[in-house]
């Protein structure tokens, strides 16, 4: 499959794929020197950061240390000071560098490259379930509302919200709500997907469910970068972990041996914290 | 007074009374109140802009409208504004005067509607590719709309009122038709009180539309 054709036409009905098999080396996503300030508040130093096509990257590191606000960098949602981010593949491949002050233009293409689902959902209240999902590629993509349905359809089936589709969100339990979020997010056809805490603002019961999807989409090789505090859930399912404190990556490695063998004390810490919380 | 005369009276001015409210006090309202609205959301919009010269220019009107009676806001427009060489004519003036003033206090509203949809509809509108006018029109403003419906309508409803105050300006509507058949008779108490009466009727009505206009933007909210 060609990286400018990902989705196939052939089976029916058709659903967004992952933007390629993870035995390449290709890098999806590189970012480099990533400033961001709020006001006096330096949020993010220097960050650096490459995930490869098909891989899964979980960001940890305490509260305050600025994984949030680098993954909201990728979709710019926040726009960093500077720094460059290189992301997508093919045809799609963009790169910015905030030193030189981006255009809108440029902001709304590495924001197509990306999908994001989000800790509190933000799913559309006034909308479906099944309009929560067409929305962005019958509305901004303009795509065609037949092709459109048919898929998100497909999409919401595959996660067993089918039949759900028209009802509200206020409905659904926070865990389908999630879901939903995800659809919506894997219905925009993004080359990389990113979490942000995805599981917080669940009741534990409902936290397998999500996470399980979550699971699949990286067995499928989505490329993803998740920002979590689950570690147990980071260790199966990301490839790498990057630990972030201060604004800064300070370690980043194979998920197994970061979160196994952390090198660094402040990791060593902060995994040991999270795995002994009494 | 005798009974039947009052009886009689009653009937016979509840015409031109209630055709003074269908010709002159239920259009006035809803022109002014259309035309109030745009007005409003444009304000609203400029006041929540960045630009300090567009929220600054918003915030004046505002206070300006708020701060100065409706009464002296019609004069102004149809007894002031001829002597500097502006002549309009009543109906007109009291649609300026109407949605002027239902601009400045709908403003707020509405503003106060936009500020009250979280941060997260704006982000996960534009995590979707939306621009701020797309995610403005189809995620921001229908949320709003329905958290701005019970004070919007207390706005048309204290509209619907004040339009009595177009009768001092010439304008022919239900107080005034009632006015004049007031001074005719000289039964004071009985058309005023049946001029309230038609008010009363009129907005009973209103509040019946606004409870269906909730139960309807209610739908995708827990109740």
């Amino acid at each position: 499959m060609s990286p400018t054709e990902p989705f196939p036409t052939d089976d029916v009905p058709s659903l967004p794929v992952p933007a390629g098999p993870s035995d390449t080396d290709e890098v999806l996503l590189s970012v480099r020197g990533l400033r961001k300030s709020f006001g006096d508040n330096e949020v993010l130093r220097s960050v650096d950061l490459t995930v490869g096509r098909g891989r899964v990257l979980a960001l940890i590191g305490p509260s305050g240390s600025g994984k949030t606000t680098a993954l909201r960098c990728l979709n710019g949602l926040e726009v960093p000071d500077g720094g460059t981010i290189a992301l997508g593949s093919g045809d799609r491949h963009v790169a910015l560098d905030f030193a030189a002050r981006p255009s809108r233009r440029q902001l709304a293409a590495l924001r197509d490259r990306s999908a994001m689902v989000f800790q509190h959902y933000n799913l559309f209240p006034h909308k479906t379930v099944l309009e929560n999902v067409t929305e962005g590629p019958r509305v901004v993509q303009r795509r065609p509302a037949g092709e459109v349905r048919t898929e998100a359809l497909a999409l919401l089936e595959r996660v067993g919200l089918a039949d759900k589709r028209d009802v509200y969100p206020f409905q659904l339990s926070g865990g389908q709500q999630q879901r939903v979020g995800i659809v919506r997010a894997l219905a925009l056809r993004p080359q990389l997907l990113l979490f942000d805490e995805p599981t917080s603002a669940l009741d534990p019961e409902l936290v397998g469910d999500v996470l399980g999807l979550i699971r699949e989409l990286a067995v499928e090789g989505w490329t993803m970068v998740i920002v979590t505090h689950e570690l147990q859930f980071a260790r199966e399912v990301a490839h790498e972990v990057a630990f972030v404190d201060g604004g800064r990556i300070v370690e980043h490695g194979e998920a197994g041996r970061v979160l196994r063998e952390p090198q660094h004390e402040r990791t060593r810490q902060f995994v040991h914290r999270l795995l002994h919380p009494f | 007074m005798d009974q039947q005369t009052a009886a009689e009276l009653f009937w016979s001015s509840l015409g031109p009374i209630a055709l003074g409210a269908l010709r002159g006090t239920i259009p006035l309202a809803l022109v002014s109140f259309a035309v109030g609205l745009v007005l409003a959301l444009l304000l609203a919009l400029m006041r929540l802009s960045k630009r300090w010269w567009l929220s600054g220019v918003a915030r004046g009107y505002i206070s300006v409208v708020r701060g100065t009676p409706l009464l002296v806001q019609l004069f102004v427009i149809f007894y002031g504004l001829p002597s500097i060489g502006v002549l309009i004519d009543p109906w007109p003036s009291a649609v300026v005067a109407f949605s002027v003033n239902v601009g400045g206090y709908a403003a707020e509203v509405i503003r106060a509607a936009i500020l009250s949809v979280p941060r997260g509809q704006w982000e996960a509108a534009y995590m979707i590719g939306m621009s701020h006018r797309l995610a403005l029109r189809r995620i921001i403003l229908p949320q709003a709309a329905r958290v701005s419906v019970p004070p919007l309508s207390n706005t048309f409803i204290s509209l619907v009122k004040d339009t009595s105050l177009a009768s001092l300006i010439l304008v022919t509507e239900l107080f005034r038709e009632a006015q004049q058949v007031a001074a005719f008779s000289q039964q004071f108490m009985l058309l005023y009180l049946e001029a309230a009466l038609v008010y009363w009727v009129i907005c009973l009505g209103l509040s019946a539309v606004q409870g269906a206009l909730e139960t309807r933007l209610d739908r995708y909210v827990a109740h």
